[in-house]
C-alpha cells in the first residue's frame, strides 16, 4: 500500500463508522455476551441473572447429551472431510475441461447449492420415509429388501443419513472452489493425468495434488466450518426432538429456546465456538498469506 | 503404424466419450431429488400412495396442488414476507459494506488488517454464539417479531462477508484512479461516491445475487426473531407446513418448489457472478 497522499487520517474511520457499529452491536457485543452468559444461570432469557463460575461446564462433562453431540458432530466432521473433498475434486476435474455442453453440466451440478435446508430437507423427508420413499423404494426394487430402513427413525442411521444430505449439498460447493484452483493448473496436464493409465495415481500425487493444496485448504476449513455450523437439516428433519441426531447447533438450540436454559445453552455455544475459532483462524491465516502490499 | 498414427485421435474421441459418460451419470444422479421432488409435486396423492417408484414422472399433471398450496396453504404470503426481508436485507448489506470495503482497501491505517480478520472472523463464527444476545437486544429495542428487526439483523451479520468481497475486488482498482482526484481537490466522500462506486457495480451485482440467494433461504434467524405466523418467511413456512401436511407428499413438494424457485432463477440468470462470488478467497490475491 503506497502513502495515501492528502488523505486526512481520520477519513478511513468516517467510512467504518457506519458499518463499524452496526458489526459491534449485532455481531461482536454478542459475541462477548455469549461469553459472560456462560458463567451465569438464567431465570429467564431477558433477567434473573445470577454467577455461577464454571458450573455450566462442569454439568457439560457430565452430561451424556453433550457427549452424544460431541460424537455427532465429529461424524459430522469427518465424513465432511471424507466424502466432499475427494468427490469435489474428482467432479472438478471432469468438468475443467472445454467440451462443448460442459457449462450445461457444472450448472446443473451446482443446483442443490441454490436450494433452502428447508427446502432441501423437505425433499429428503419423503427420500428417507420408510414405506413410501424412493431409498427403500428403489432397495428394494433391486432386491435388497433387507438394506431397506427406517432411516430417520432409527438412532442408528439418523445422523448418517442427515450428513449424506448435508454431503450432497457440500460437494458442489467443494467442487467451485477446486474449479477455481484447477484455473492455475495447465488443463493438458490434468488431462493427461486422467487418461495415462499407468502414471495416473503417480501424477495425480506428485502434479495436480500439489498445486491444488492451497484449493484443498480452503476447502477443508470451509466443510469443516459448515459442517461445525450444520443446524437448518437438523431442525427441519427431525424438528431437534429426535435427541440421537443432536449436534452442538441443535443442543445448544434446544438448551436455550426449548428448555430456557439460557446460561447452559450458551456453554455450549462457547464450547462450539471454540472449535470452530481454531479452524476460523486457519482459515484467515491462508487468505492473507498471499496478500500483496498495494 | 496405422493405429499409432490414429492413437491421438482415438484416445481424444474416448476421453471425450468418457467425459459425457461420466458427467451424464453423476449429474443425473445429483439431480435425482430435485427431480422426484418435480414429479411428485405434480402427482395426485392416489398415484403416490399407488406406487414407491416416485422417481417415475407423473401420469397426469395435477397443477392443482401448486394452486392449492399457494392459495389455501398461504405460500403466497409466506414468499412475500421473504421478499420483504430479503430485498431490503441485501440493499442496506451492499450499502454499508461498500462503505467499510471502500476504507480497507484505500487507506492506510495501523489497524486496517485487524479491522478486516474482525470482519471476517465475524461471518464464519457459530450463529449459536448470537443468537441469545441478538434476541435480547432485539427485544430491548423493541424489534423482536417485527421485520426491520430481522433486516437490521442480517444487514449487520453480512458486513463480514460484504466488507471482505468487496475490499478484494476494490483492491484491483488501480490506486492512481484515487490519488489524482484527491489531488486536484475532490473530497473524500466525492472519490467513493463518484469514482469507485461506478467502477464495483459489476461486483456489487455478484455480491448481491449471493447475498439474495443467502438471506432468501434463511430459516435460523426468522426462528429466532420471528414468533407471529404472519411474519413468517418462507423456509419458516415450508417447516411449518411439514407438520401439517406431512403425509401428503406431493403438497409439500409443490411448497418446496414455491420456495426454491426465486433463488434457483436468481442463479440461473446470474451464475456467472455467482460463481466468482463464491470463489473469493479462493483464488490467490
Amino acid at each position: 500500500m503506497k502513502k495515501s497522499i492528502g488523505a486526512p487520517p481520520w477519513a478511513p474511520w468516517a467510512f467504518l463508522a457506519l458499518p463499524l457499529i452496526l458489526y459491534a452491536v449485532w455481531v461482536i457485543l454478542p459475541i462477548c455476551q455469549s461469553l459472560a452468559f456462560a458463567f451465569t444461570k438464567r431465570d429467564s432469557i431477558v433477567y434473573g441473572i445470577q454467577w455461577v463460575g464454571f458450573r455450566n461446564f462442569a454439568r457439560l462433562l457430565g452430561d451424556p447429551t453433550f457427549w452424544l453431540a460431541i460424537k455427532n458432530n465429529i461424524i459430522w466432521l469427518a465424513l465432511f472431510l471424507l466424502v466432499p473433498i475427494p468427490l469435489g475434486l474428482g467432479v472438478a476435474m471432469l468438468f475443467n475441461n472445454e467440451h462443448r455442453g460442459n457449462k450445461v453440466y457444472k450448472t446443473l451440478f451446482y443446483l442443490p447449492m441454490t436450494l433452502s435446508f428447508a427446502v432441501i430437507g423437505t425433499i429428503w423427508m419423503w427420500i428417507y420415509s420408510p414405506d413410501f420413499g424412493v431409498l427403500n423404494g428403489f432397495l428394494r426394487a433391486i432386491g435388497l429388501e433387507e438394506l431397506a430402513k427406517p432411516w430417520l427413525g432409527d438412532k442408528r442411521y439418523m445422523t448418517g443419513a442427515l450428513v449424506a444430505v448435508g454431503v450432497w449439498r457440500q460437494v458442489p460447493y467443494v467442487m467451485i472452489l477446486y474449479l477455481a484452483g484447477l484455473k492455475g493448473v495447465p488443463a493438458e496436464l490434468v488431462e493427461a493425468a486422467m487418461i495415462d493409465g499407468a502414471t495416473w495415481g503417480q501424477r495425480l500425487r506428485h502434479i495436480v495434488i500439489p498445486l491444488l493444496a492451497p484449493a484443498t485448504v480452503v476447502a477443508m476449513t470451509i466443510s469443516i466450518i459448515d459442517s461445525l455450523r450444520a443446524f437448518d437439516i437438523i431442525y427441519v428433519m427431525t424438528n431437534t426432538k429426535a435427541r440421537a441426531a443432536e449436534v452442538l447447533a441443535s443442543y445448544m438450540y434446544t438448551s436455550a429456546f426449548g428448555y430456557s436454559d439460557f446460561g447452559y445453552g450458551s456453554a455450549i455455544a462457547v464450547v462450539q465456538f471454540l472449535i470452530t475459532l481454531a479452524f476460523i483462524l486457519v482459515y484467515i491465516g491462508r487468505v492473507l498469506r498471499d496478500e500483496t502490499e498495494r | 503404424m496405422e493405429t499409432r498414427k490414429n492413437g491421438p485421435d482415438a484416445r481424444k474421441t474416448l476421453l471425450t466419450l468418457l467425459f459425457y459418460v461420466f458427467s451424464t451419470l453423476i449429474v443425473a444422479l445429483w439431480l435425482l431429488p430435485i427431480l422426484i421432488a418435480v414429479f411428485t409435486s405434480l402427482k395426485s396423492m392416489d398415484e403416490i400412495m399407488g406406487s414407491s417408484k416416485m422417481w417415475t414422472p407423473p401420469k397426469v399433471l395435477h397443477w392443482e396442488n401448486f394452486t392449492r398450496v399457494w392459495n389455501k396453504v398461504g405460500m403466497s404470503a409466506y414468499v412475500l414476507n421473504t421478499f420483504l426481508i430479503t430485498v431490503p436485507s441485501v440493499v442496506g448489506a451492499l450499502l454499508v459494506s461498500s462503505l467499510s470495503g471502500f476504507a480497507l482497501a484505500f487507506y492506510r491505517f495501523r489497524l486496517n488488517k485487524a479491522v478486516l480478520v474482525l470482519f471476517i472472523a465475524g461471518m464464519l463464527i457459530p450463529f449459536q454464539m448470537l443468537m441469545i444476545p441478538v434476541f435480547r437486544l432485539s427485544d430491548a429495542l423493541s424489534l423482536r417479531d417485527t421485520r426491520p428487526g430481522v433486516i437490521l439483523f442480517h444487514i449487520a451479520f453480512q458486513l463480514g462477508f460484504c466488507t471482505f468481497f468487496l475490499r478484494n475486488f476494490m483492491r484491483t482498482i488501480p490506486f492512481s484512479l484515487v490519488e489524482a482526484p484527491r489531488i486536484d481537490g475532490a473530497s473524500e466522500w466525492t472519490i467513493y461516491r463518484k469514482i469507485i462506486m461506478p467502477l464495483s457495480i459489476s461486483s456489487l451485482a455478484a455480491l448481491g445475487v449471493l447475498e439474495f440467494t443467502w438471506i432468501w433461504n434463511d430459516l435460523l434467524w426468522s426462528l429466532v426473531l420471528i414468533q407471529s405466523d404472519s411474519l413468517k418467511p418462507v423456509t419458516l413456512g415450508l417447516a411449518n407446513m411439514q407438520g401439517e401436511f406431512v403425509s401428503y407428499y406431493n403438497m409439500t413438494a409443490a411448497g418446496s418448489i414455491i420456495a426454491a424457485i426465486a433463488p434457483l432463477g436468481v442463479f440461473l440468470l446470474f451464475q456467472r457472478y455467482f460463481i466468482s462470488g463464491l470463489t473469493v478467497g479462493a483464488e490467490k490475491g
